[in-house]
C-alpha cells in the first residue's frame, strides 16, 4: 500500500508540469500580442518594442520557457507589472480571505449537503426529495453572482442581517469575521451544495437497494443506524470524489464571489489582472489554483483507502 | 417542441398520434417542461424586433433609473435605455453563444476524442493536455484565455469551446474504448474492415447518445460563463447588450436599480434550468437506471 501510496504522489508531477506548460502556452501561444495589448491602444511601435523587451517577450519561446520554469522551481513567480510586487507577496497578502471563504464554505456545505442527500434517499418520492432535488438542479441553473444579488437584496437590503459587502479579517474578532462570510459562502456554495447533494443521493438510493440494508432493517436496526452506519459509510467513497471534483467549482467561484462582495482576496486580484493585463499575475493564480485542485485530488484518492478498507492497491 | 408535434399530429392520423402525446409528456414531464422553457425564451428572443417596446440602443437622458412601469416593463438603465427591449435582444446573444458553443465543442471534442481512443500514440499524448486543461478551473481557463485576446464574440466562443473540449473528449474517448473491446468490433477488424471505415460505422454512432445529452450540459454551461465573463469585464464587448453586460452595468447601481440585474438574471437562470432539465430528462430516456436515481 506504501508503494501505491509513493506512485500516486509520483503521478501528481507529471501532471503539475503539464499544468505548467499549459498555463505558460495559453499566455504565449495565443493568436493576441501580450506587448501591444500590455501597451495599450495609443502605444506606438517602438513602446511596444519596449514593453517586449522588457518583459523578455522577444526571446525564443524554448528560452522564456526555460527562464520562467526555473524561477518557477526556485518559488519565483515573477513580478507584477502593474505594481512591480512579487507575485508571491501579493498572492500572500490575498491569501487570508480567499482560504477562509473556501474553507468554510466546503464545511459548512458538506455538514449541510450530505444530510439533505441522505434525507432525500431515505425518503425518496416523497415532497422532500422532490423538493430537495428541484433546489439541487435550480443550483446549477442559477449564475453565482444572480444568486449573490437575490441574497444581497433579501437577506442584507431588505431585512438589514448580514452586512452587504466587505471583509473582517481573522484578528478583528470571530464574531465579526464570521458575520462577512456568511452571504459570500452561501453564494459560493450553493452549486457545491446541490452537486453533493444530489451525488449523495444517487449513491446512497445504490446502497439502500441492497440486500444487507434489508437484512439490517428486518432484524430491527433503528433509521439512524442504518443510514448512517450502514448506508452511508458504504456511499461515501462517490460522495467524497464528487466533494473533490466539485471544488473547481469552488475555486472557479472564488473569483465571481470575492468581486461581488469586495472581499480583498485571490479571486478580487486575479479579475484586477484581467483587466490591466499583468500576466504574471494571472499565471501566478492559476498555478496556484490548479495546484492546489490537483493536491487536493491526491488527497481524495489516497483517503478512499481509508473510507473503504475493500481498496487495496 | 410542441409544433413540431402538432404537425406530425396533423401529417399522420390524428386519433393514432393522441395517446402517444399524452406518452410523451406523462412519461418524460420533465424534458417536455424543459423544451416548453427553452422554446419560449428562444421564441421571445427571435421575436425581440416585435415585442421590443423601445431602440434597446436608445438613450433617454430624462428617464434614467425609472423603476419597472407601464411604460419601461422592467425599468431604465443608468443611460435611460429600456431594460425589456434590451433584455429581450441581449437573449440572442447569450443563446448563440451557448448553442454554438455546445455544437462545436462537441464536433470537436468527438474528433479528438476518437482519434485518442482508436490511436495509442495519440492518447498519450492528447490525455495529457487534456488532463492538463482540465486542472485549471473553467471560469479561470475561460479568463485566462480572455485576457490574451481582444473582447469580441467569437474570441469569448473560442475561449469556452476550449474550457469545454475536454469533457467531450473524455467522455468519447471512454466509449471508445469500451466499444473497441466489443466482439463486434472485433468481428469487424478480423474481417479486414478499414479502421476509418469501423471508427465511422460502427462507434461513432455508439458515442452519440451520450454525446447529445453532453452538448446540452455544455450549452448549459457555456450560457453561465459567458455571463461571468462578461460580468467580470472579460467578455462580450461592453456595447454589446449581452445578458452579462446588462448585469455588469447593473454592479454599482444594485442598491437603487435591483431589476437591471435581477430580469436578464432571472430569465438567463430560466434558460439554463430548461436546457438542465432537458439534459437530465434525455440521460433518462436514454439509461432508465440513472434516470430514477438522479
Amino acid at each position: 500500500m506504501y508503494g501505491y501510496v509513493a506512485r500516486r504522489i509520483l503521478a501528481t508531477l507529471p501532471v503539475l508540469g503539464i499544468v505548467a506548460v499549459v498555463v505558460f502556452a495559453i499566455l504565449h501561444l495565443s493568436p493576441g500580442d501580450p506587448a501591444a495589448l500590455i501597451a495599450g491602444d495609443q502605444a506606438t511601435p517602438q513602446q511596444i518594442a519596449e514593453v517586449r523587451n522588457k518583459l523578455g517577450l522577444d526571446r525564443p519561446l524554448y528560452q522564456q520557457f526555460a527562464v520562467w520554469l526555473s524561477s518557477l522551481a526556485s518559488g519565483d513567480l515573477g513580478v507584477s507589472i502593474f505594481s512591480n510586487q512579487p507575485v508571491t507577496r501579493l498572492l500572500a497578502q490575498r491569501m487570508e480571505p480567499t482560504i477562509s471563504l473556501t474553507i468554510t464554505t466546503t464545511i459548512v456545505m458538506v455538514l449541510l449537503a450530505v444530510p439533505i442527500g441522505v434525507i432525500a434517499a431515505w425518503r425518496a418520492d416523497t415532497w422532500i426529495d422532490h423538493a430537495v432535488m428541484s433546489l439541487a438542479v435550480l443550483g446549477f441553473s442559477l449564475p453565482i453572482f444572480v444568486v449573490a444579488y437575490l441574497l444581497i437584496y433579501g437577506l442584507a437590503m431588505t431585512w438589514d442581517v448580514f452586512p452587504v459587502q466587505g471583509y473582517t479579517p481573522l484578528r478583528e474578532g470571530i464574531g465579526a469575521w464570521a458575520n462577512h462570510l456568511v452571504l459570500p459562502s452561501l453564494t459560493l456554495g450553493l452549486s457545491f451544495m446541490a452537486l453533493i447533494a444530489r451525488i449523495t443521493r444517487a449513491s446512497m438510493l445504490e446502497v439502500l437497494s441492497q440486500d444487507y440494508i434489508r437484512t439490517a432493517r428486518s432484524k430491527g436496526l433503528g433509521p439512524r443506524q442504518l443510514l448512517i452506519d450502514h448506508a452511508l459509510a458504504n456511499a461515501a467513497v462517490p460522495i467524497v470524489t464528487i466533494i473533490g471534483v466539485g471544488v473547481a467549482l469552488l475555486l472557479g467561484g472564488v473569483v465571481v464571489t470575492e468581486s461581488v462582495f469586495a472581499i480583498p482576496g485571490i479571486g478580487r486580484l486575479v479579475v484586477d489582472a484581467i483587466l490591466t493585463r499583468d500576466y504574471p499575475v494571472i499565471q501566478g493564480v492559476l498555478l496556484i489554483f490548479s495546484g492546489v485542485y490537483v493536491l487536493l485530488n491526491l488527497m481524495i484518492d489516497l483517503l478512499y483507502v481509508v473510507l473503504d478498507p475493500r481498496i487495496r492497491y | 417542441m410542441t409544433d413540431v408535434l402538432q404537425q406530425v399530429d396533423l401529417a399522420g392520423d390524428a386519433d393514432a398520434m393522441a395517446p402517444r402525446q399524452r406518452g410523451l409528456a406523462r412519461r418524460y414531464p420533465m424534458v417536455m417542461l424543459g423544451a416548453l422553457l427553452f422554446a419560449i425564451v428562444l421564441l421571445i428572443t427571435l421575436a425581440a424586433p416585435w415585442l421590443a417596446t423601445h431602440d434597446p440602443q436608445e438613450i433617454d437622458p430624462i428617464a434614467r433609473l425609472r423603476a419597472p412601469s407601464a411604460e419601461h416593463l422592467l425599468g431604465t438603465d443608468a443611460l435611460g435605455r429600456d431594460v425589456w427591449s434590451r433584455t429581450i435582444f441581449g437573449g440572442r446573444i447569450s443563446l448563440m453563444v451557448g448553442l454554438v458553443v455546445g455544437l462545436l465543442a462537441s464536433v470537436l471534442g468527438l474528433a479528438i476524442g476518437l482519434i485518442s481512443g482508436y490511436s495509442r500514440i495519440a492518447d498519450a499524448i492528447v490525455m495529457r493536455v487534456m488532463d492538463g486543461l482540465m486542472s485549471i478551473p473553467a471560469i479561470l481557463l475561460a479568463i485566462a484565455l480572455m485576457s490574451v485576446s481582444r473582447a469580441s464574440i467569437l474570441t469569448v466562443i473560442a475561449a469556452i469551446t476550449v474550457v469545454e473540449i475536454p469533457r467531450v473528449v473524455r467522455l468519447v474517448r471512454s466509449v471508445v474504448l469500451t466499444l473497441r473491446e466489443q466482439t463486434y468490433v472485433e468481428a469487424a477488424i478480423i474481417a479486414g474492415t478499414r479502421p476509418a471505415r469501423i471508427v465511422f460505422k460502427h462507434i461513432l454512432p455508439n458515442t452519440l447518445a451520450p454525446l447529445i445529452v453532453q452538448t446540452t450540459y455544455i450549452c448549459a454551461a457555456a450560457m453561465l460563463v459567458e455571463s461571468i465573463l462578461s460580468f467580470l469585464g472579460a467578455g462580450t464587448p461592453p456595447e454589446v447588450p449581452s445578458w452579462g453586460n446588462i448585469m455588469a452595468e447593473g454592479r454599482t447601481l444594485f442598491q437603487i436599480a435591483p431589476w437591471l440585474i435581477l430580469s436578464p438574471g432571472l430569465l438567463l437562470g430560466a434558460t439554463v434550468l430548461a436546457v438542465n432539465l432537458v439534459g437530465d430528462g434525455l440521460r433518462g430516456m436514454l439509461d432508465p437506471r440513472i434516470a430514477r436515481r438522479m
